[in-house]
């Protein structure tokens, strides 16, 4: 059971199950578009680019950039109390998908913007593992 | 030559503001009506529409109208897009004035998020906010909570792309406070310098408690009427003769940039051509300043001054008392108060009728207001005027 000092714990659904179920496999799966190809996130039932009932899951390649980000000093759970100075990101995913996620393996003031990035996969439960990531070189 | 007029704004209430225990969103709507009436030497019976802004909570729904014992009204509406929403509903009013669907419409914003056991973040952004359901549930999981993390990092990448400081954010809060030092309902008073600014804790970096607006109890309300029935009423009009809707929206698409360039670009361009000005009309800004970084980004997308130059713009102080281009001349909702887009839409009517007393900027005949909703994804502009028509 969590108790009120542990970080908020994401929750799957139906709809978000893949995307979860790849996470603990160590996989970044997002949904793409069979219509047109594009990539897209968090999740949703039909393409926000060309609007086709046509997505798919499949794993993305985990590369992205760091395309900006800040530290967060406020407290605003209790389950981050303790985590507090920790950075928030947005990574851009060389699928053309920007989503919000944590850097790790650097300290917060060797950030920087447009540093490249590979996904990597943290459990955070027994059953939940959270895409974060990491710089690597080049 | 501006165009003609929209509509009247005839009547204002501004209820206190702040840490104000104890009292329902609702109550103080009502108190907010009864000033604005009052304002416009109008009745309760006068009025025939109501548009509340729905805030956080959602408890400014439908049934507000029999809580203020409104009757027999010919328009109703909750309306949302966020903090943009003041401006959607002043084009929704004059669209309705000119259809003759009402002529005596309320517009009111209200919020009581405060209490004695919670501080003012938690209020507005604390766990009760979060649900952790499907991918909703990773922003709480990767500690993204609420809007502060978001702006924070649309004020970094402005930072890097340009080379934007915390100078220049600093330089708008003190400028600001400066003008709220002057303005009976503004909540914060003490004096703010640059290193003030810099002293205060960070929040989410690169913004400081500073870079931050305030949250409110309380309430605004505005009455809108036609341009033939102002006349005849307590106070100067204000004219509404501009109005836009640009939303960008953010699909999350590494192609798009909402954070840089936001939807003030397109509905200043549409509010300027409607209203039949230009720019260089404007004699005072009323800018939605959810953050420091969004009164910078706005006036940018304005054209005030180039993409990206927004910092060195500001950076002499123009912003602020005695500057060319006063703005947020009530404190704005980074010292004022928070009232959503009816903080700016409110200081925006004291300026253009000239009652700014200490604070009334010299030239007041036409007015930009904006709104901005969500994470710079909605915005609405406005250009008001102490003139019907003709300059």
């Amino acid at each position: 059971m969590p108790d009120a000092l542990s970080k908020p714990m994401p929750v799957p659904d139906e709809i978000s199950a893949p995307f979860f179920d790849g996470a603990r496999d160590g996989k970044l799966m997002l949904q793409h578009c069979v219509s047109c190809g594009m990539w897209s996130f968090p999740v949703r039932e039909r393409c926000p680019h060309c609007f086709a009932a046509a997505l798919q899951w499949r794993q993305a390649s985990g590369c992205g950039t760091l395309y900006t980000f800040t530290v967060m000093h406020q407290v605003m759970n209790p389950g981050f109390a303790s985590a507090v100075p920790y950075n928030v990101a947005q990574v851009d995913l060389e699928e053309g998908v920007r989503m919000v996620s944590n850097i790790v393996g650097i300290p917060n003031d060797a950030l920087r913007i447009g540093m490249k990035l590979q996904a990597v996969f943290e459990a955070v439960g027994d059953n939940v593992s959270l895409p974060k990531f990491r710089p690597i070189q080049g | 030559m501006p165009n003609p007029s929209k509509g009247a704004i005839v009547g204002l209430g501004v209820t206190p503001m702040g840490k104000i225990y104890g009292r329902r969103a609702v109550d103080f709507a009502a108190e907010a009506i009864a000033l604005a009436l009052d304002d416009a030497g109008l009745q309760k019976s006068d009025i025939d529409g109501l548009l509340i802004n729905a805030n956080i909570p959602n408890d400014m729904d439908p049934r507000t109208q029999m809580v203020l014992g409104l009757e027999n009204l010919n328009l109703i509406n909750v309306m949302s897009a966020y903090g943009s929403t003041a401006g959607s509903m002043m084009q929704y009013a004059c669209m309705a004035i000119r259809e003759g669907l009402a002529n005596t419409i309320v517009l009111v914003y209200a919020d009581a998020p405060l209490s004695p056991s919670r501080g003012a973040g938690q209020s507005y952004a604390g766990p009760h906010r979060f649900p952790l359901g499907g991918m909703t549930g990773l922003r709480a999981a990767y500690g993204n909570f609420g809007a502060n993390p978001e702006y924070a990092m649309a004020a970094r990448r402005h930072m890097a792309l340009y080379g934007t400081t915390e100078d220049h954010f600093g330089t708008i809060a003190v400028g600001q406070r400066q003008w709220a030092q002057m303005s009976p309902w503004a909540q914060m008073k003490a004096p703010m310098t640059l290193d003030d600014h810099h002293n205060s804790r960070w929040i989410a970096e690169p913004l400081r408690l500073f870079d931050c607006c305030l949250v409110s109890n309380g309430a605004v309300a505005l009455i809108v009427t036609s341009v033939e029935r102002a006349r005849d009423l307590r106070q100067p009009p204000v004219h509404v003769l501009g109005y836009a809707q640009r939303s960008p929206g953010d699909n999350l698409n590494t192609a798009r940039h909402p954070a840089i360039e936001t939807g003030a670009k397109h509905a200043g361009e549409a509010a300027f051509r409607m209203a039949g000005i230009t720019r260089e009309d404007i004699g005072t800004c009323q800018l939605y300043d959810c953050y420091t970084y969004t009164v910078l980004v706005t006036l940018e997308d304005y054209g005030f001054c180039a993409k990206g130059e927004g910092g060195p713009f500001i950076a002499d102080g123009k912003l602020g008392p005695g500057g060319a281009l006063p703005t947020n001349t009530g404190g704005g909702q980074l010292s004022g108060y928070y009232m959503w887009a009816f903080t700016p839409l409110s200081e925006a009517v004291v300026q253009a009728r000239g009652q700014g007393g200490i604070r009334q900027v010299p030239r007041n005949d036409f007015v930009l207001v904006s709104g901005n909703g969500g994470i710079l994804n909605f915005h609405s502009t406005l250009i008001l005027s102490r003139h019907a028509a003709g300059g």
